[in-house]
């Protein structure tokens, strides 16, 4: 569906992207129209102090939600109003997402969550839990994936999550503040495993991040502020 | 196996006490409602049986009153098309003046099996100590067994005593205990125009205490020759194949031969009406047992709605449709459910056979020594329609909106 064979074509352009929320009487203008472009295998920081609308522009890039305005596009087709089927379609196979607070499914072994992608897919249970076995090994989980979410760590917990998000290969990951509640040794680890990611599988990711020290390492830092993106 | 109802199962496992009671609340429901049904309809099924067994199915007698109504009100089910004649024209006649002619009539309804004259009146019993008023039915034995369970009913003495024997009596159990009578005692028996000696054949238990504290079985010569009517007066006790149809059998019959003919249905309604009355009141008390634990489960699944909006935005970030969440939550509605249809079929089998063995004496419209209990599986098809009803609405509501959860609502969710 999507091309990924070009390392350095453009993946994913977003143009003047706007979005709001109203509560009640409140309303909330989350982005003033944000244009960039990221291109495949590239990894892109999105720094900002909280409340910028870091979270809103991922959810709207991983299709979990609709712009008001704007576009998004990907490998130049647009999927921001494409139909619901499509869009559930892509993030099954072509996007990866991690949530800002490491959300795993406490019901399910760390396996089955990394596997759910592949099952939802139509993979068969043995030949999907093969390969999230083999994911959660090359983030040093080999040993912990038939524990239950809930009896993780929280630095575990964050690589399980990593290891669902990059068990379909998708070609856009994202992730919003990957180390937010880990220290700093962690933090690398987890930064680290995204950066390889992306070189191995040609994968464009984009990481919300408050570290400077990872957002330097990053192909392109993009810096919100007030819901726009604020070139240097 | 879906993937969804493998996320189902793994909800419902990892919510084992809620989900217990729920069980144990459709458990409970369907097996009351099963029971509560198995005793209401039998003890019906056992009325409906004594009394076809003792009065027949359908009885034709003499009186004009009430018979447009009678037709009419039978038209108004809507399964009789005639409309009987009006009454004008009819003339009042006492009994059946022409058994022959209407025998041979009745003999052209296919679903007629038996035939029996039975000539009514009252008498006085008496001993050499006591007296006691009674109702005498002059019958011919061989016709009457073919539309009663008289030889099922005779406990003391035996019918054939009775054939063999022209002044023979076959006496209720109750007038039996009440002036101590025993077979072959001899009686006296007062009629309104002679008086003979009788002797005792044999005794009958109806299990229906009215009939059993009044009446004795004659000959019909001698139950005319007591009360001096040589013709005419008598009534006919009709049996059929198919009891369940007799309204509409008794219907064509009173069209035909012109004289009032009366169902067992119409003839028993009141106490028919009590047992439906009965069985309709306790179905709706115990379906509010499912009510409750469908409520249960609706609070369950409710909150679990609220619980899982993260879950839910995390399956559809990984591309679950609205539709598969709500599978989710349905599929765990539908593995709880078949497990209580389940336990509450056992336990209803069980309970039900454990209530039949409970000894009790019942002595009032009919007699028993247990509960009597019906096996009915249509008891367990309403059981489960309203349990699934319940169930259904209880996860639908909450399924479907669980489908509506927007993952964006959680950006800013913190843990
Ligand atoms: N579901 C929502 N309903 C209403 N307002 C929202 C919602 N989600 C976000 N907002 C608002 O939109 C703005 C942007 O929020 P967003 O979560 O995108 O910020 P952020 O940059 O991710 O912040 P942080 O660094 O704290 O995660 C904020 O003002 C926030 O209050
Ligand atoms: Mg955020």
């Amino acid at each position: 569906m999507v091309n990924r064979n070009n390392p350095g074509q453009t993946l994913l352009q977003v143009k003047r992207l706007e979005h709001s929320f109203t509560i009640g009487e409140e309303y909330v203008q989350a982005l003033r129209g944000v244009s960039f472009e990221v291109k495949t295998g590239e990894v892109t920081a999105i720094v900002g102090p909280s409340g910028c609308g870091k979270s809103t522009l991922l959810y709207l890039l991983g299709l979990l939600d609709r712009p008001d305005k704007g576009e998004i596009l990907l490998d130049n087709k647009s999927v921001s109003q494409a139909s619901d089927q499509v869009r559930t379609e892509l993030r099954n196979k072509n996007l990866g997402f991690i949530f800002q607070f490491h959300f795993l499914i406490k019901e399910l072994t760390a396996c089955e969550n990394v596997s759910m992608p592949l099952f939802k897919a139509g993979i068969q249970r043995k030949e999907a839990n093969k390969r999230a076995r083999s994911v959660l090994t090359k983030l040093g989980l080999g040993n912990k994936a038939e524990r239950f979410a809930n009896k993780l760590s929280g630095g575990e917990q964050q690589r399980v999550a990593i290891a669902r998000a990059m068990i379909n290969s998708p070609s856009l990951l994202l992730a919003d503040e990957p180390t937010g509640n880990l220290d700093s040794e962690n933090s690398r680890k987890v930064f680290q495993l995204l950066l390889q990611f992306a070189r191995e599988e040609s994968t464009a990711v984009i990481l919300v991040t408050h570290n400077p020290e990872i957002a330097e390492k990053c192909d392109q830092i993009l810096r919100m502020k007030d819901g726009q993106i604020v070139r240097d | 196996m879906s993937l969804t109802f493998y996320l189902a199962l793994r909800y419902v496992f990892a919510r084992k006490r809620a989900m217990l009671m729920s069980l144990f609340g459709i458990i409970f429901g369907i097996s009351f409602f099963v029971i509560t049904q198995a005793q209401t309809s039998g003890f019906q099924e056992y009325f409906i049986k004594t009394i076809l067994g003792t009065n027949g199915a359908i009885r034709i007698s003499d009186r004009f009153q009430n018979m447009d109504e009678t037709v009419s009100k039978i038209s108004q089910d809507g399964k009789i098309k005639f409309k009987f004649q009006n009454r004008e024209g009819a003339k009042y006649i006492k009994g059946i003046d022409y058994p022959d002619k209407i025998r041979n009539a009745l003999t052209a309804f296919p679903s007629v099996n038996g035939i029996s004259e039975v000539f009514e009146d009252n008498a006085i019993l008496q001993t050499k100590s006591r007296s006691q008023s009674i109702q005498l039915h002059g019958i011919k034995i061989s016709d009457h067994l073919l539309v009663s369970d008289l030889k099922e009913q005779v406990t003391h003495g035996s019918i054939s005593n009775f054939l063999r024997d022209n002044m023979g009596i076959i006496i209720g159990s109750r007038i039996a205990e009440r002036v101590n009578l025993k077979v072959n005692d001899r009686v006296n028996i007062v009629g309104k125009l002679e008086n003979f000696q009788l002797r005792v054949s044999g005794i009958f238990e109806s299990g229906v205490s009215d009939i059993d504290k009044k009446r004795c079985y004659i000959s019909l010569p001698t139950a005319r020759s007591l009360s001096g009517t040589r013709f005419g007066g008598s009534i006919f006790q009709v049996g059929i194949a198919t009891p369940e149809k007799a309204p509409q059998i008794a219907a064509q019959i009173q069209e035909t031969i012109g004289h009032r003919s009366v169902s067992w249905q119409e003839r028993e309604k009141v106490w028919l009406d009590v047992f439906k009355a009965l069985r309709v009141s306790s179905a709706i008390t115990v379906s509010s047992i499912l009510l409750l634990s469908g409520l249960g489960m609706f609070n369950v699944f409710a909150i679990m709605g609220i619980e899982k909006t993260r879950d839910i935005s995390i399956l559809r970030s990984i591309g679950f449709t609205r539709a598969d969440i709500s599978s989710v939550f349905l599929w765990q509605g539908i593995i709880v459910l078949f497990f209580g249809i389940i336990g509450g079929i056992i336990c209803g089998l069980l309970g039900t056979f454990i209530v039949s063995k409970i000894p009790m004496q019942i002595r009032g419209i009919f007699k028993s020594d247990t509960f009597v209990v019906n096996w009915d599986f249509t008891h367990y098809g309403w059981a489960i329609l309203i349990a699934s009803l319940f169930v259904g609405l209880a996860t639908w509501i909450p399924a479907r909106r669980a489908a509506k959860v927007e993952p964006a609502k959680i950006i800013r969710e913190t843990l």
